[in-house]
């Protein structure tokens, strides 16, 4: 018998589940395009098959990092930008859990664009929603590693000299094998791609973008919007790693002059998640390392048989 | 004719092998029957630049480097690159010998090499006058030729073993031995070959006219020789420790590798990640979702680490972290210890700290210490730190085999099975009550993981209510953050009680003077007292292990029953003292410090003048690199 019976459990899993029964007040501005996500993940979730309790949320601090103190799963609220590298060693650790990493702009592409970088890099099988409203939401409108140049906050009087940082283009870089963009402003859309990420076996990664109208005063800036895949101005491979490094290009050059292209942007099925690739040199055991420890028969090597090489 | 003790020194190159062939011979004395320690100097290079190795050798306990020693084997440096006028790093090919030469004891022997120590420098040092007014007795041979004859240049670290064996009329048997089991093949026969001609070669060739004979011992038990880092790692093994993140830093490294090594073969996961940050951070996450994990670093990678720590004194996530110090601030000395992190270990992260560390002071205490840094970990859900220094990492000494002959505990603590959940409180929403404060046994709510039936909670860095949402509630904050402190109390009673004592005692306990120290100086300050005590001074020691939570009823006792008490340790502002006198508000006039903090580890000679100088009240340092820093009021 498992340590871990809600993992992978069959039953009708109902949306509502992942509302606290006793729900908190929401920290969010009205408006926030965060009420998107939470949105997308609640209506995603069952129809893939997940219940509560098999699922680890791990958020870093911010706006976004609340997420999980309103969708009741197992969560993890960590510290600011430092959600990824305790999320992929809990997947590691228990590799049966869906773990699903969350955090925004200035937390994911800023204080922790590197953990960002080498998670890709590896391709932990996760998904990881990144909030971007291109602002500093919760320190209260500062510019963020995607504002716009020239924006002008608090703490860049004159106008950011900054050229915004290219997210989508960075994860194809670093090694992604899923990357999508996608809106609060266009749930059904949202739904499906998440869904698309957790089923996806690697490091998935989800550029959400989610107005601030709090600190974003022009909050329409994500709208409309249009849809890659749907729209016939957009004919491109999604498997084709150059097309894809093109089609991120124009998005991400455009994104600031009102025309938001969103969609799935790469899709790679073949590249081997990292476990499968530390399976394959021999450092991943076959039995998830968390269930050992509820495992009466299991054998426990100890360091007198290392001795040995000391005598 | 035996001697009372070898000190045995050989100097070279980084690279040059000189840290293998130490090892090796260390090995065969101890097979021999000797009780062995080892001291590794070495600089932050990779190829050249002065290193030695020093192995104490005796047929009695040894705890320290001991002072001085008594036989040179200085290969010469293959790296060193012709001196230019005051270059920055000087003659580097006549260093293995030059540099060694103030601490080579009277009557002691010089081996050099001539095939890389040029004669003519060697005449610029005055040897010869030097080694007459020492009676050293000094053989100059062309090892590299030799080792070239047979095989390669590289051996020549062989011949110098030949003729080490031949001098002190060793039996070549256990080195030959080693040999074996270490190469096969033309190497093998080569080496075979230059060993005995090296030996052969001695004994024809030159007079013995020296004292100094390989002492001789016997073992009851079988002997393993094993460094700091080792019984670290051994400890963390069976401790039922399987997940390890990390970053390379020395000296932090050796543990790091050796549990990755071994891990693939015992169902364990190590990763190598982008940062410190990082590496705790996955150690965490590790630990959370149900794996008995740890991280490490030295200093400047724990500064790092600062963050993880505080959030897994928040989310009450258990976790180890070991952190093996060596000379600051900053990059500081790689590779040269100091026990100058104290204060950065016991408060570093924001907030109050909730965290246990532990100071192991030998090899023995390594092993011990790193497994109840686990045990409390995971019963007392907050991080354990190990703190020891470059001079534990590094130092080999022999232990019985038997002492590593235990159970492993791979027990998670206080952490709930899914049937227990059901039992356990939940509020309204269903949610379980994890940081639950009302029923909370020796201040631990018991956790659940990820992935239970019923176990469903948040942990965050922020206050959070019982079941984990973020607080700001007064009365909340309260309870939730008295809980996380006073654990600390009720693991002192708990280690006061469950365990025998992690403090070390030696000397005549009813003496009036006390010496107290913590970590890694602990071996030099008990051959000191034994020193003192021999020479007729009522001397007693303390060595300290639990720095937090502190041990203040020992120490205290240990304190009041003397009348004056000098604490050493490697640093220059006296860090432990201060925390003696933080954690128990007074002694602040009984308490002199000896510093010492110049890149190597104390000698017993020095801690020994140390005293003396302080009894006799004199206005003067007692060496020129160790400091008396007075009591207050003096």
């Amino acid at each position: 018998m498992s340590a871990f019976n809600a993992i992978g459990e069959e039953r009708e899993i109902d949306r509502d589940e992942f509302t606290p029964g006793v729900e908190p007040q929401p920290t969010w501005c009205p408006g926030c395009g965060d009420f998107g996500v939470l949105k997308a993940l609640k209506q995603a979730l069952p129809e893939v098959g997940k219940n509560p309790e098999e699922v680890l949320t791990v958020t870093g601090i911010g706006c976004s990092g609340k997420l999980n103190s309103y969708l009741d799963t197992y969560g993890f609220h960590t510290i600011h930008g430092r959600s990824l590298p305790v999320a992929r060693a809990a997947k590691l650790a228990n590799p049966e859990l869906e773990v699903i990493a969350a955090g925004g702009d200035g937390d994911g592409y800023g204080i922790g664009g590197n953990h960002f970088i080498h998670t890709a890099r590896e391709n932990h099988d996760m998904t990881y929603i990144v909030f971007n409203n291109e602002i500093f939401g919760l320190t209260k409108g500062q510019t963020s590693p995607t504002s716009p140049k020239g924006h002008k906050s608090k703490t860049q009087p004159s106008g950011s000299a900054k050229t915004p940082l290219r997210p989508l283009s960075l994860s194809l870089n670093a090694g992604a094998s899923y990357i999508a963009r996608t809106a609060a402003v266009n749930p059904n859309q949202a739904k499906e791609i998440i869904k698309e990420a957790i089923e996806h076996d690697g490091f998935a990664h989800i550029d959400f973008l989610t107005q601030c109208p709090t600190w974003n005063k022009d909050a329409r800036q994500y709208v409309p919007y249009i849809d890659v895949q749907e729209s016939d101005d957009y004919d491109f491979d999604v498997t084709d790693r150059r097309e894809a490094a093109e089609m991120m290009h124009e998005t991400e050059d455009v994104l600031n002059e009102g025309t938001v292209l969103t969609g799935r942007y790469y899709v790679d099925e073949d590249r081997p998640s990292y476990s499968e690739e530390k399976h394959a040199v021999g450092e991943m055991p076959d039995q998830p390392l968390a269930e050992r420890y509820f495992d009466d028969d299991a054998e426990w090597e100890r360091s007198y048989d290392l001795l040995d090489r000391h005598t | 004719m035996t001697s009372d003790e070898l000190i045995w020194r050989i100097a070279g190159g980084s690279g040059d092998g000189i840290d293998s062939t130490s090892q090796n011979f260390a090995k065969a004395l101890m097979r021999s029957g000797l009780d062995v320690f080892t001291h590794r100097h070495y600089p932050s290079r990779i190829r050249g630049g002065h290193t030695y190795v020093e192995i104490r050798a005796a047929d009695h306990e040894v705890q320290s480097r001991g002072d001085g020693y008594n036989f040179l084997l200085a290969l010469g440096d293959s790296f060193a690159r012709n001196p230019k006028e005051e270059a920055y790093y000087g003659n580097e090919e006549l260093k293995p010998l030059s540099e060694n030469l103030d601490d080579l004891r009277e009557g002691g022997i010089i081996v050099y090499d001539e095939g890389l120590i040029d004669d003519e420098e060697v005449a610029d040092i005055d040897l010869e006058a030097r080694a007459e007014e020492n009676d050293w007795h000094v053989f100059p041979m062309d090892l590299r030729a030799l080792a070239r004859e047979h095989g390669r240049e590289v051996m020549r670290n062989t011949a110098g073993v030949g003729v080490t064996a031949a001098l002190l009329e060793m039996d070549l048997g256990h080195i030959e031995d080693l040999m074996e089991d270490a190469m096969g093949g033309d190497i093998l026969e080569a080496n075979l070959e230059i060993l005995h001609e090296a030996y052969d070669t001695i004994n024809e060739e030159y007079d013995f006219e020296h004292e100094l004979r390989a002492p001789e011992g016997s073992h009851d038990t079988e002997q393993a020789l094993l460094s700091g880092s080792n019984a670290i790692a051994y400890g963390a093994i069976d401790a039922g420790c399987r997940f390890i993140a990390g970053y390379p830093m020395t000296p932090w490294t050796d543990v790091f590798t050796i549990l990755t090594q071994n891990f693939p073969d015992m169902g364990g996961i190590s990763e190598q990640v982008e940062d410190e940050i990082a590496a705790a951070a996955l150690a965490l996450g590790a630990s959370h979702a149900g794996a008995k994990a740890m991280s490490g670093s030295s200093g400047g990678g724990f500064a790092l680490m600062s963050e993880p720590l505080g959030l897994a004194e928040m989310t009450e996530t258990p976790l180890v972290l070991v952190e093996s110090m060596r000379a600051g601030p900053s990059t500081g000395m790689p590779t040269k210890p100091e026990q100058g992190d104290l204060e950065f270990v016991l408060y570093t992260s924001q907030g109050d700290s909730s965290r246990v560390v532990f100071a192991p002071g030998n090899i023995e205490e390594a092993y011990e210490q790193t497994r109840l840094a686990f045990e409390i970990a995971w019963d007392y859900q907050l991080p354990s730190i190990i703190i020891y220094d470059q001079k534990l990492s590094g130092e080999n000494t022999n232990v019985d085999v038997e002492f590593f002959d235990r159970d492993p505990s791979p027990d998670l603590g206080a952490t709930l099975t899914e049937e227990e959940l059901k039992e356990a409180a939940h509020d309204a929403s269903g949610k379980f009550k994890r940081f639950n404060y009302d029923e909370a046994e020796n201040n631990v709510s018991p956790r659940s993981l990820p992935g239970q039936q019923g176990g469903r909670y948040l942990a965050t860095g922020n206050e959070h209510s019982p079941v984990g949402h973020i607080s700001e509630d007064p009365d909340n904050r309260v309870a939730q953050m008295t809980r996380r402190i006073e654990k600390l109390e009720s693991i002192r009673e708990d280690l006061d009680e469950e365990h025998a004592s992690n403090q070390t005692y030696f000397g005549d306990e009813t003496a009036e003077y006390g010496i107290i120290t913590w970590g890694s100086s602990q071996g030099a300050v008990a051959e000191a007292v034994e020193r003192l005590n021999e020479n007729g001074y009522p001397v007693k020691g303390l060595g300290v292990s639990d720095m937090m939570p502190f041990p203040e009823r020992e120490v205290t006792d240990f304190l009041e029953s003397v009348d004056e008490a000098m604490v050493v340790e490697m640093n220059a502002t006296a860090q432990f003292r201060g925390l003696i006198q933080k954690e128990l508000g007074r002694f602040g006039d009984k308490l002199t410090s000896l510093l010492k903090y110049n890149g190597n580890p104390f000698e017993p000679a020095e801690i020994v003048e140390g005293y003396e100088v302080n009894l006799e009240g004199e206005d003067r340092q007692p060496t020129a690199q160790v400091r008396i820093e007075p009591a207050a009021g003096d």
